[in-house]
């Protein structure tokens, strides 16, 4: 009895001991996500890489999934049972967590110097001092459309707003195609594809952004009623039923051919590449008149951030830091193509689609989501109104001028500018 | 001597009440009252501070709140309006085809009616989404076939028709429970009484307007009353089939998809428990007064017949 006890305690010492030599050599760092589609990634190529560069660092990637992740989170942090690495969702959630002290302020990570303001715009506090989540990647919008159809019936790829219309006066004389594939009734395909893919063009990207945010410029004004004015331009385009067609009806009447011009999102790419037989290209929202500095929506969507609680502070800021470098950013956009690294170091890309989507960056200027940033806050909710309304003004049950009004007065109730 | 004539304490009787007592306190009348609470409280700077009822005076005095919560019983109502109007009067009349003696096959009709009840919600709004599909949905060729495309739109997607639609997709999917309360009330009405019936020369159609319809009243009140409280928690298959934003132009909102955009957020609206439990309490007191009309205003005025 002695003998077997005595056994069994040295056995479970000795097991123990082992366990602790093992601690103390290797640091091993969870991440938290919500992109489990992600996985292959990052086990196969981009831990693998971070890890040989790193030797001592172990980073284990656990998704969990993305309608669970946030509650998921909060829990965990709560019970002090989170990850050391946080996937940071953009704007408000992530600044919530901030504010309560589960993420670190990252301001001056190595790294950080590589992105612009825009970029780190999603992961600030309002006043812009500190940064808290290292920016991964966004999407950026634009059009895709079906080339074959653009060569058959002589189309060029048009710059102009004029030039878009008579694209689309054309495709629809000629009938093999419905000009372009949208519907109105998951709502924010209206907003999202529409209203925020044109509307930087009309409201001069960051500059009409930012004067909202300060109360200068109102939802009211011609800048911001005009691009649902040319929404409203839209409706005859769209197809039979286009008030009963989802997200992803219109998804798949591009891809099977059948439309010829897609407002897209970039995140469609991998998508429409595996799915569409034709071949695609894409072109930015078109301005006014040719050689006018062109807006696009580049919008910020993924962050990383450490987590205040972590014990391994330092090795998880040497893997920050590597987010935050080129090598990753050159990883990550090719695994991922449609989900464009934010780094300053143009990053080089195989899918000739993404290249002419992230191309656009250096012809034009960059801005993110109106409704997202501060004004994306309070009740009734500016992002959600904006949905509803986008796909009233296609519907033409609001006119331009009604929804703009509807907006700007829902906001007003709860959003008072700085002065 | 007075000692001895008391009875003993029954304790079996707490014993086995307890189970079911302590099941139902735990999960329907606790999370009830802490959903009360709640909307007497408000989140101010991350504590909870009792506000009294100032939740109830934003959800109705702001205009933010109260436009959509009108809008929101509106819709309800008429969701309830046509429920009453068809699922019940098509419910009563197939049960009442169903019990004439002379129809054939009357268990797979009973059957094939009542399979769409026992379908999960989300297989209901995703079916009948693709079958009105502009696009690929087969309505637009059925109707095609018997000359009637021009009468075809795009239902779900329209203000002035999303509501009607869902409420007779709805009435699709559980037309067979008043069906079934009905045929089985029919099936108790005594051979006896309708003998008598067939003596005095009262037979088919008057048959049943005069002595089966009176005797099935207290099922068809209990119908309603089901009805009443099931369509005003309704939530499944607007959010399977409209999404949470109940569109188009929230035409399609109820006080399920209300108090859910409410309570747990949409998109970058975040969720505010504090108003949802107002509105829930909201729902629950309607529900509370439908049912209380009902069994005081009219269960106690149906006549009852024992045979």
């Amino acid at each position: 009895m002695t003998t077997k006890l005595l056994t069994a305690l040295l056995l479970g010492t000795s097991i123990l001991g082992f366990a602790g030599v093992a601690n103390a050599a290797d640091v091993t760092l969870n991440i938290e996500s919500w992109r489990g589609d992600d996985l292959a990634i990052w086990k196969d190529k981009l831990i693998p890489a971070f890890e040989a560069k790193n030797p001592g660092i172990k980073v284990v990637f656990a998704p969990s999934a993305p309608t669970e992740y946030d509650a998921a989170l909060g829990a965990k942090l709560a019970a002090g049972s989170a990850g050391d690495l946080i996937t940071c969702r953009p704007f408000d959630k992530s600044l919530e967590l901030y504010k309560k002290g589960n993420l670190a302020d990252l301001s001056a990570l190595p790294g950080m110097e590589n992105f612009s303001p825009v970029a780190k715009s999603a992961w600030q506090t309002d006043d812009g001092k500190a940064t808290f989540c290292v920016p991964m990647a966004s999407v950026i919008h634009g059009f895709i459309y079906n080339k074959d159809a653009f060569d058959k019936l002589g189309i060029k790829v048009p710059e102009t707003r004029d030039e878009f219309f008579a694209a689309l006066d054309k495709i629809k004389a000629d009938g093999t195609y419905i000009p372009m594939a949208m519907g109105t009734k998951d709502l924010w395909e209206a907003a999202t594809m529409g209203y925020q893919n044109i509307g930087p063009n009309y409201w001069k990207g960051e500059d009409g952004r930012t004067a909202l945010i300060k109360g200068e410029q109102k939802l009211t004004d011609k800048d911001w009623v005009a691009p649902y004015e040319e929404l409203a331009k839209w409706k005859p385009y769209l197809g039979d039923g286009f008030e009963a067609q989802t997200y992803p009806d219109s998804q798949n009447l591009f891809t099977l051919g059948r439309a010829a011009i897609y407002p897209a999102g970039s995140w469609e790419i991998a998508l429409f590449n595996t799915q569409a037989q034709f071949k695609m290209g894409a072109f930015p929202p078109p301005v006014e008149k040719a050689g006018d500095t062109c807006y696009i929506s580049d919008h910020t969507d993924i962050g990383m951030g450490l987590n205040a609680a972590s014990k391994n502070a330092d090795a998880a800021k040497t893997f920050l830091s590597w987010v935050a470098s080129p090598d990753f950013a050159a990883i990550y956009a090719n695994a991922l193509p449609g989900f464009f690294s934010l780094n300053n170091t143009p990053v080089k890309m195989e899918d000739p689609l993404a290249q002419e989507f992230v191309s656009w960056r250096g012809k034009c200027k960059s801005t993110i989501r109106s409704t997202y940033q501060i004004l994306g806050r309070g009740t009734p909710n500016l992002e959600n109104e904006t949905w509803v309304e986008s796909a009233n003004v296609i519907n033409g049950t609001d006119t331009p001028e009604a929804a703009a009004k509807k907006l700007q007065d829902g906001l007003d109730s709860w959003y008072k500018p700085a002065k | 001597m007075a000692a001895a004539s008391k009875r003993p304490f029954r304790w079996h009787i707490g014993v086995f009440l307890a189970p079911a007592v302590l099941v139902y306190t735990a999960i329907m009348i606790l999370p009830l009252a802490g959903t009360l609470q709640l909307s007497l409280f408000r989140n101010i700077d991350q504590s909870q501070v009792f506000v009294g009822l100032a939740n109830f005076r934003t959800l109705f005095g702001d205009p933010n709140w109260s436009v959509g919560f009108w809008n929101a019983l509106r819709n309800n109502v008429w969701f309830f309006i046509i429920h009453m109007l068809v699922q019940n009067p098509i419910g009563v009349m197939l049960a009442a085809l169903l019990s004439s003696p002379r129809l054939r096959f009357a268990a797979f009709y009973r059957t094939a009616i009542f399979v769409p009840t026992i379908l999960s919600f989300v297989i209901v709004g995703f079916a009948w989404k693709l079958i009105l599909s502009p696009l690929w949905g087969v309505a637009p060729n059925l109707m095609d076939l018997v000359g009637l495309k021009s009468l075809f739109t795009p239902w779900l997607g329209k203000e002035q028709y999303a509501l009607t639609t869902l409420s007779l997709i709805s009435v699709w999917q559980f037309v067979g429970i008043p069906m079934m309360l009905i045929y089985a009330a029919l099936l108790s009405i005594p051979e006896e009484v309708i003998e008598a019936a067939e003596c005095d020369g009262i037979t088919g159609m008057s048959q049943f307007w005069k002595i089966k319809l009176p005797l099935i009243l207290p099922s068809i009140g209990i119908i309603s009353i089901l009805t009443f409280v099931g369509n005003f928690n309704a939530f499944d298959l607007i959010y399977t089939a409209q999404g949470a934003l109940a569109g188009p132009n929230y035409s399609t909102d109820i006080l399920g998809t209300f108090l859910y955009r409410a309570f747990f957020g949409f998109q970058l609206q975040i969720g505010d428990p504090n108003m949802g439990s107002a509105i829930a309490t909201m729902m629950f007191l309607i529900i509370l007064g439908g049912v209380c009309v009902y069994l005081f205003l009219i269960q106690t005025r149906l006549r009852r017949y024992q045979f």
